[in-house]
């Protein structure tokens, strides 16, 4: 099987992530489905338009009009492939739909009609997106305006970004190679234009290329300068004696919220918590918080995110500069 | 096809004889008739004009793509032509095509009654249609809209300059012509069967049409409801659906959908009604597996409104919903197949002859079967993550709706015409443009299976150089297709004036319908009939073989 | 089944389309009560979205609802379920062949329907419209709402296009009330025929029924007396 689908390069993109030949598998076998049974609807239609074509005018047609057995068995087989093709694609979906827990973050934020990428490192990118090979990657995207969607054909990949949260997906590039993505969310004028490339690269090369170019700032760095600088730090103390709770070693912890629900403390639960501050209360701290919807953009509001993560986590105290 | 005319004046020509097309004359009597038959007229012919409209939208579309960097209009006008395209195919011409043309024609006749039961909501229905298609085509010549028909927030509410409200508007209109149609169709084929017929003796196209109301009357207001609402939106800025002030422009997709999804099974429904009355005609069998054929409608009218999630897949909801929407959406594609099945056990032992109608029917069977098969790639969650937003889905529904729905419709046309029109048209130039649509079909649509899983994306004007071949390919195709369809809309008119004239029953087949003159009389019957035989009653052979 | 050959057999009123004025009368209610069904479609796409935010947000749609005055709500309330009364004694007139009732019933109803808007129109949306609370037309954000003002302003979107869809009804209801009432004063109603009345008395009792469910979403959302023993 494997030997067909790969003979036949034109008809598939590269197999270029850890998921992508699983996806290629099901897609094959969900192929050969459809060519059997169009090749079983088609021959027994031709059959029987040939064996019983209406020879003279006045003759009778034959043949029964029920067959319960029948019924069910055309049922329940169908029925049957169904449910081993569900299971197949979900199992499948609900896997990929898990980022490795070693996974290294790459922000993504789309606009009208171009693709920014930001590195931890703070290296940006412009609709360009160098990854290294063999590591588990995770994209933390969002949009500045209207839906668009992140889309790497060769992983097998693709997710929403929408305006005012942040979705997420993730792979591990197998191949080192350049693989187009492209935005595949109607978003305007130029949704078209709206492409890119993914450079995979061996590890020496990716490091290397992240040391080269511009000196820029971590992410975490920059967003340490808009703590400040937005006056974050006046009431998130990190001893936890301020008016706001501690952000030490906040991240990734599960929190009781006022309203008695239970949510990790992720990505968009900062971003929510930045923007709209009063819906996502800790329990115990009075809702005094001010909105910064508007004063920060996505680009900042992530960056502050990345610092809040390394703070308690032993990351921050070796990212050099 | 001799007529066996049994009956005294049939054999007189159909002018001479007083029927529902000469029993007035002047524009009066036809914009103001009530006669069911002729409003199906009208409806013809607005619908037609609107599928040119669809149709050049889609020939200027395909001509642009055949260069990777566009060969014929920027962007912004690519953007425009495919939102017109989209729009005006969905909800001016799949929506209404059966059920308003065919479907008015028939129903009252199948059943055995002289009308509609409220005609004048019938005309109305009509008026409404035309209003909405007019406001639709006036923002469509004085620069269209840019949305896609899918209209997504936050682009059409915040962003796009373009003229979206006139154009929902004009749908929102549109939708109470569905509306009322259904209610019209569910409340006749409930109480003005004629005596004998009872539910299981109905056509299966009646099933079909039945099943069809109910969603119309069921899902229509949803997407009223959300149009307004994006309207409103797009006039006042409250924040409905802009993240920025706390809306959800995810809302939008799922009120969209909740009508759209639903929708998609109101433009095959009928289709399959008329493949259940086309495959017995011309096999001379009654259907096989009559209940499970009519309860599979009504199956999938109820399922389809489970199932709209699946379009959602990678818009970052739950994995939970995400894996209820994909057991559901495999669920929905059983009773099609049941369908599909049998149809073709239908076709055993029958006694086939292949005019027209049948090689449309035929065709769809097979068009339908793929087209269907295909949608499970887009039930199985991991594999539409691939796919979504690609080419390959509109592959896909362009074999459910083109392959499907339009050849179906073709088939009832051509079935039907001899007893809308009292003539005959050429059936060789018939068979012919089926095959020729048949070809330019399969050639313009499948290559776009490859181009998606290769990953070429929707809804591009612009495209990177590897997908070319393909590109032309489905270019070429496209034109063979239209010559296909332009074809018919010759003989066709053709055949109104010079088209030899039909008896009451050129294919010698079952139903109330052959039993009238070609065209029936305005009272469709003399004496409503008394039903005492099962549908497609065809006389047959006992269960022997027959060699 | 009878082919009618003699047309007198049939009442004014009666189609032809029809067999007789009972299958008439059954597709007349059969039609109402389908066409009730999608206006509950219609309005259910606005139950929800309203539910969704009111999920969301409920804070600042509690602040909103506070802002409504209940008292003109509650008595609209009662002002409807009394014309959904006297239109179910209007038609019971009909049944029963009483011609004068009838009328008086009718115009009652349509009393009370106007009176609903008279209230609401000239009490509730105006006071509304002075204190600035109609979104797009000078809705002004109070600070007391804190960071949630754009979301009390989508509560008054759903407030104003809730209950302004349903006035338009109860317009479009009077309208017809008004027809019927022209009709049954000129004796078109009895004991034989008043399925126009019976449908439409359907139509009207089904916009009461939408205000019913409006009422205590809309208004009661707030929770505005403090309950003993409870702090919030």
């Amino acid at each position: 099987m494997g030997a067909v689908w790969t003979a036949f390069p034109e008809l598939h993109p590269p197999a270029a992530s850890s998921i992508a030949q699983g996806v290629d598998k099901l897609y094959f076998f969900l192929t050969l489905i459809t060519l059997f049974f169009t090749a079983l609807i088609f021959g027994t239609i031709f059959y029987f338009m040939i064996r019983y074509r209406r020879r003279k005018e006045d003759e009778l047609a034959g043949g029964p009009h029920e067959h319960l057995p029948l019924e069910l068995t055309w049922t329940i087989i169908p029925t049957l492939i169904c449910v081993v093709i569900f299971i197949w694609a979900s199992f499948l979906y609900v896997r990929n739909s898990r980022p490795p827990k070693a996974s290294m973050d790459i922000f993504v934020i789309g606009k009208q009609w171009m693709w920014h990428i930001e590195h931890p490192e703070g290296v940006r990118e412009i609709n360009e997106l160098h990854v290294p090979v063999n590591t588990p990657v995770r994209i933390i995207m969002t949009s500045q305006d209207v839906i668009h969607d992140f889309y790497i054909p060769a992983f097998r990949v693709k997710k929403d970004a929408l305006p005012g949260r942040y979705t997420s997906l993730w792979f591990e590039a197998t191949e080192v190679g350049t693989y187009h993505f492209y935005c595949a969310q109607y978003c305007g004028t130029d949704h078209s234009k709206m492409i890119g490339w993914v450079y995979v690269m061996n590890p020496t090369d990716y490091a290397a290329w992240l040391a080269g170019g511009s000196k820029t700032e971590s992410m975490a760095d920059a967003g340490e300068k808009l703590f400040t600088r937005y006056a974050c730090a006046t009431c998130h103390l990190s001893d936890g004696s301020g008016r706001g709770p501690s952000l030490v070693g906040l991240f990734g912890k599960p929190e009781k919220l006022l309203t008695g629900e239970s949510r990790v403390v992720d990505e968009s639960l900062l971003r929510q918590a930045i923007s709209v501050p009063n819906s996502v209360r800790l329990s115990n701290f009075p809702p005094i918080m001010p909105s910064y919807q508007g004063q920060i953009n996505e680009e900042q509001l992530l960056q502050l995110i990345s610092y809040i993560k390394s703070l308690g986590s032993e990351e921050r105290k070796t990212s050099g500069k | 096809m001799s007529s066996t005319a049994t009956v005294d004046n049939l054999e007189i020509p159909a002018e001479s004889r007083l029927n529902y097309l000469n029993a007035s004359y002047g524009i009066k009597s036809w914009l103001l008739t009530t006669d069911h038959k002729r409003i199906a007229l009208l409806y013809l012919v607005s619908i037609t004009f609107m599928f040119l409209v669809g149709g050049v939208a889609a020939t200027l579309m395909r001509l642009h793509l055949i260069e990777p960097q566009g060969a014929l209009v920027d962007p912004e006008t690519y953007n425009r032509l495919f939102s017109i395209h989209g729009i005006v195919m969905v909800f001016f011409f799949l929506v209404p095509s059966i059920p308003a043309t065919l479907g008015n024609f028939l129903v009252p006749m199948m059943i055995g009654a002289r009308d509609v039961a409220f005609p004048k909501l019938n005309l109305m229905s009509w008026y409404i249609y035309i209003t909405g298609a007019a406001f639709t085509l006036y923002a469509a010549v004085t620069g269209g809209v840019d949305t896609g028909w899918t209209f997504y927030t936050p682009f059409s509410s915040n962003y796009s300059h373009s003229a979206v409200i006139p154009v929902a508007l004009g749908v929102f209109i549109t939708g109470f012509s569905s509306i009322l149609t259904g209610l019209n169709f569910i409340v006749t084929i409930h109480k003005m069967r004629a005596p004998g017929m009872t539910w299981f003796r109905l056509p299966l196209f009646i099933w079909a049409m039945y099943a069809t109301s109910i969603i119309f009357i069921l899902g229509t207001p949803v997407i009223a409801i959300t149009l307004f609402l994006l309207g409103l939106e797009r006039l006042l800025h409250i924040g409905i659906f802009d993240p920025a002030v706390g809306g959800d422009p995810l809302l939008f997709q799922h009120l969209f959908w909740f009508y759209s999804h639903p929708a998609v099974y109101i433009m095959i429904l009928p289709g399959m009604g008329v493949i259940s009355e086309l495959i017995t005609a011309f096999s001379r069998k009654r259907i096989f597996g009559y209940s499970f054929v009519a309860f599979s409608s009504m199956a999938i009218a109820v399922i389809s409104f489970l199932v709209w999630g699946h379009h959602m897949f990678v818009t970052g909801q739950s994995v939970y919903a995400g894996l209820v929407f994909s057991v559901l959406s495999f669920l929905v594609a059983i009773p099609s197949a049941v369908k599909v099945f049998n149809w073709t056990a239908t076709l055993y032992k029958g006694s086939i002859s292949y005019q027209a109608p049948m090689l449309y029917a035929l065709g769809f069977i097979g068009l339908f079967t793929m087209g269907g098969l295909t949608g499970l790639f887009l039930a199985s969650l991991a594999v539409d993550v691939h796919l979504n937003g690609t080419y390959f889905v509109v592959a896909h529904f362009h074999y459910i709706m083109v392959g499907g729905a339009v050849m179906a419709y073709m088939g009832g046309l051509h079935f039907w015409w001899p007893k809308i029109t009292g003539r005959l048209y050429p059936d060789a130039w018939a068979r012919f443009s089926a095959l020729v649509i048949f070809v330019g079909f399969n050639l313009t649509f499948f290559p776009q299976f490859v181009m998606g899983y290769l990953g070429m994306p929707r809804r591009y004007a612009v495209y990177p150089p590897e997908f070319q071949v393909l590109n032309v390919m489905s270019s070429a195709g496209a034109s063979v297709l239209a010559v296909g369809y332009v074809i018919p809309l010759v003989y066709f008119i053709w055949s109104m004036r010079y088209g030899p004239p039909a008896g009451p029953n050129p294919w010698g087949a079952k139903g109330l319908e052959w039993e009238t003159p070609s065209p029936p009389p305005t009272e469709n019957f003399e004496e409503i009939p008394i039903v005492t035989e099962e549908a497609y009653n065809y006389p047959q052979l006992p269960e022997v073989a027959r060699g | 089944m009878t082919v009618h050959a003699v047309h007198g057999e049939h009442p004014p009123g009666f189609a032809h389309q029809f067999e007789d004025m009972e299958q008439q009368r059954e597709a007349g209610n059969l039609g109402m009560w389908l066409f009730l069904a999608t206006e509950v479609m219609f309005f259910g796409g606005l139950f929800m979205s309203y539910i969704v935010y009111r999920t969301k947000y409920p804070g600042a749609f509690a602040d909103g609802s506070r802002l409504l005055n209940v008292k003109f709500g509650a008595v609209n309330t009662a002002v409807l379920i009394a014309s959904s009364l006297t239109m179910a004694m209007a038609i019971h007139s009909a049944q029963t062949g009483k011609k004068k009732p009838q009328v008086w019933y009718l115009i009652l109803t349509m009393i009370l329907g106007a009176l609903f808007l008279f209230l609401k129109f000239n009490f509730e949306w105006r006071a509304d419209y002075h204190e600035h609370l109609i979104p797009g037309f000078g809705f002004y954000v109070r600070p007391e709402w804190g960071g949630g003002g754009a979301h009390v302003q989508m509560f008054f979107l759903f407030y104003f296009f809730m209950t302004g869809l349903h006035a338009l009804h109860m317009i479009v209801g009077i309208g017809i009330l008004t027809v019927l009432t022209v009709m049954a004063a000129r004796g078109r109603f009895y004991e034989q025929y008043y399925a126009p009345l019976e449908s439409s008395g359907l139509y009207w009792h089904f916009v009461d029924i939408i205000w019913i469910f409006l009422f205590p979403l809309l208004y009661l959302a707030g929770g505005r007396y403090p309950i003993p023993g409870v702090t919030h």
